[in-house]
């Protein structure tokens, strides 16, 4: 990978493991990553491959014990996030990076309103903030609110969570990160736990929201099709791997880890063979993950090599000199790949 | 701020207005049990009263007068009609009304179990946050195994201990007097609440807010161990449970720092169950007290208690459990009442169920 500028975010070698009773999961495997400046960038995978516990790891939230990090690097604008005090977390969390939580129900307070957990968030944004009296304080809440389109929102800041809907819950928890004008946006699966409809509104207002703040974004998600309109760059997650990096329009319309086809075989399309068979089996287990490629006992191209080393990572020349990277021995050789993608990508 | 506008003081009052309608039928039927109870038991209380030497037209004289010969039915309602003009009858034991001899005796304990509840809220809230956040390091093993020791550990065992080693330079150190609530010397205070330490403090002598302090800070020790240790217990297993919790990392993902995370937004939603546990162990203390009350010559109503059942005190008995039915009661609703504050959950269902 050639790195033409300092990356906001930079992940490297990350390995995160759990202990649990009965032996350690070893979640990510030593993954790279990193958001430029100003950049959007998805990353994409099943459900428990790791996107979350990345972004917690990032953010330095996980819970420790039982989650440790055995090896690896986080630097957020050049500093190095493992080594950085209890204050300088705390600066670097909200206003340079925050969070948008997958279940925004879980994510928010149960006991408390949603005023008094806005007011917590905003007061603790930046120095400035602090000074700020409760009137003013107030006044951003408000503003926060009705940033992300929500009605009546004098009244919604003395509500409690269990007095709003899934939808208004989502927005209150999009507000709160936002509220901080936080430079990196992450956001884990916005709506998947609303209704199609709701999910549509809040994916939209969102998009919005960040073209609008310009802030550097990162989009986690499981839906292909909202990764395509929403970022710059895609990360692709396997079993705690990174099997491929590259452009969004890149990746899509050339796939080249196994993985990456199978999850784009799997969307569903109106037109063509209807229902896809998705991919076959299961992730594998973390306490005894394969030796060689995570994705190997699923995949239907697997060597002998697969199961015995991890495959490191390959360079695929593409037009204009974009980066593209993949995770596999099918990419061990150039004439590998060019059978490989004749074979099996008819037009 | 949020919880005191009109809409929900409004709910807040109806809230107590029901459950005061609902204690009253409460009482009632304790009352009816009570006084079954204390009646069937066996032996004559006129007798054991008067004493084995007693002659037997004395003896029929205080039955009469007690009406222990009418019918049951009718005793009951004697004693009911008594009792809601505030009088519970005279003691077989003490020969003055029962309500003077609880006047005087209920103080001390109640002296006794506020300060032990304040030990054991403080205490357990303290030592279960202290655990929770340093869940498996050797501070959290400690907790555990202490406030485990502490929950198996009978109040008076507590007692006896420290009686023996805190008391007298004998076998550990002379910290403590051994018995009693003042030091002789010591006048009490004028009476104005009956706890030594307030009417001290209200009559402003303070040499005598001390002494009474330096009494009451053993026995209640004793008295609160038990219950610290479940609220300790308690805190920990919900807090360390709640810091997994999805908020907790999204509050410090947002940069609120982590004193006012752990201090605020961990702290209230960890204290709910606490708070229903702490207020069962105040009322049991109320009467689980006695032992302690013994081994500490403490002049409360549980020592009270015991020796009106072992005399057959039939007024008396009714009156102390009446009193305890009513603590139970009163502290019960002061725990919905908390619990209803810390938890908005509560609050608007019982709201939407009206």
């Amino acid at each position: 990978m050639v790195a033409r500028e300092t990356p906001l975010l930079d992940i490297r070698d990350l390995s995160v493991h759990f202990r649990v009773y009965g032996g350690v999961l070893r979640v990510l495997d030593r993954i790279n990553f990193h958001v430029l400046q100003g950049e959007r960038v998805g990353l994409v995978g099943e459900t428990g491959c790791g996107k979350t516990t990345t972004m917690k790891t990032i953010l330095q939230v996980l819970p420790t014990p039982p989650a440790e990090i055995p090896q690896g690097e986080i630097r957020f604008q050049g500093q190095d996030v493992m080594t950085m005090s209890q204050r300088e977390l705390v600066n670097m969390r909200g206003q340079g990076i925050s969070m948008i939580f997958q279940d925004p129900t879980a994510a928010l307070n149960p006991v408390f309103t949603v005023g008094q957990q806005l007011t917590a968030v905003i007061r603790h944004a930046s120095p400035e903030n602090r000074n700020l009296n409760n009137s003013q304080l107030r006044e951003r809440a408000l503003e926060a609110l009705r940033q992300v389109a929500l009605a009546d929102p004098e009244r919604l800041l003395d509500s409690y969570p269990i007095q709003l809907s899934g939808g208004m819950r989502q927005r209150v928890c999009i507000g709160m990160a936002l509220s901080t004008r936080p430079g990196l946006l992450i956001a884990d699966e916005p709506g998947t736990a609303l209704d199609v409809t709701i999910q549509d509104q809040v994916l939209r207002l969102l998009q919005d929201l960040v073209e609008q703040q310009g802030n550097s974004f990162i989009l986690i998600t499981h839906t292909l099709g909202i990764v395509r309109q929403m970022t710059d760059r895609v990360y692709v997650m396997y079993a705690g791997n990174m099997v491929e990096v590259a452009p969004t329009q890149r990746l899509f319309t050339n796939p080249l880890h196994p993985y990456t086809q199978g999850l784009m075989d799997a969307v569903p399309r109106l037109t063509g063979g209807g229902i896809s068979e998705g991919i076959p089996g299961r992730i594998p287990d973390y306490m005894n993950p394969p030796s060689g490629c995570r994705f190997s006992g699923r995949c239907p191209h697997a060597m002998p090599v697969c199961s015995r080393e991890k495959p490191p990572v390959f360079q695929i020349e593409g037009p204009e000199d974009e980066s593209h990277e993949v995770a596999c021995f099918l990419y061990d050789e150039p004439h590998k790949v060019s059978n490989y993608k004749a074979e099996l990508q008819p037009v | 701020m949020n919880f005191l506008n009109v809409e929900e003081l409004q709910r807040l009052f109806l809230f107590l207005l029901r459950r005061i309608f609902q204690s009253v039928f409460v009482l009632f039927g304790l009352s009816i049990l009570i006084f079954l109870l204390s009646r069937v038991l066996p032996g004559d209380p006129a007798r054991m009263a008067l004493g084995a030497r007693a002659p037997q037209e004395t003896i029929q004289r205080l039955r009469d007068e007690m009406h222990l010969d009418e019918p049951l039915l009718q005793q009951y309602q004697i004693w009911f009609t008594n009792a809601l003009g505030g009088d519970l009858g005279d003691s077989l034991r003490t020969r003055r009304p029962v309500v003077d001899d609880i006047v005087e005796f209920l103080p001390a304990s109640m002296e006794l179990v506020l300060l032990a509840g304040v030990i054991s809220a403080i205490g357990g809230i303290t030592l279960g946050t202290l655990s929770a956040r340093h869940k498996d390091s050797w501070i959290d093993n400690l907790v555990r195994v202490v406030s485990y020791m502490g929950v198996v550990t009978p109040a008076f065992v507590v007692a006896i201990i420290f009686l023996t080693f805190f008391t007298t330079a004998e076998f550990g150190l002379d910290l403590f007097p051994p018995i009693g609530r003042l030091s002789s010397g010591f006048e009490p205070p004028p009476r104005v609440t009956g706890l030594y330490t307030v009417d001290a403090l209200l009559a402003g002598q303070f040499d005598t807010f001390v002494n009474a302090l330096h009494h009451l800070i053993l026995p209640s020790l004793a008295l609160a161990l038990g219950s610290l240790s479940q609220e300790a217990r308690i805190t920990r297993s919900t807090m360390s449970d709640n810091l997994t919790r999805d908020y907790i990392a999204a509050e410090r993902a947002l940069g609120i720092p982590e004193k006012t995370v752990t201090g605020k937004f961990l702290l209230k939603p960890s204290l709910i169950p606490t708070v229903s546990i702490f207020g069962l162990d105040f009322a049991a203390n109320l009467s689980n007290a006695f032992l302690v009350e013994v081994i500490f010559n403490w002049p409360g109503i549980s020592r009270y208690a015991t020796t009106a059942m072992l005399y057959k005190d039939l007024n008396a008995i009714a009156a102390v459990i009446l009193i305890l039915g009513v603590t139970f009661i009163v502290v019960n609703i002061l725990v919905d009442l908390v619990v209803g504050i810390l938890d908005p959950r509560i609050r608007l269902r019982g709201a939407r169920s009206d």
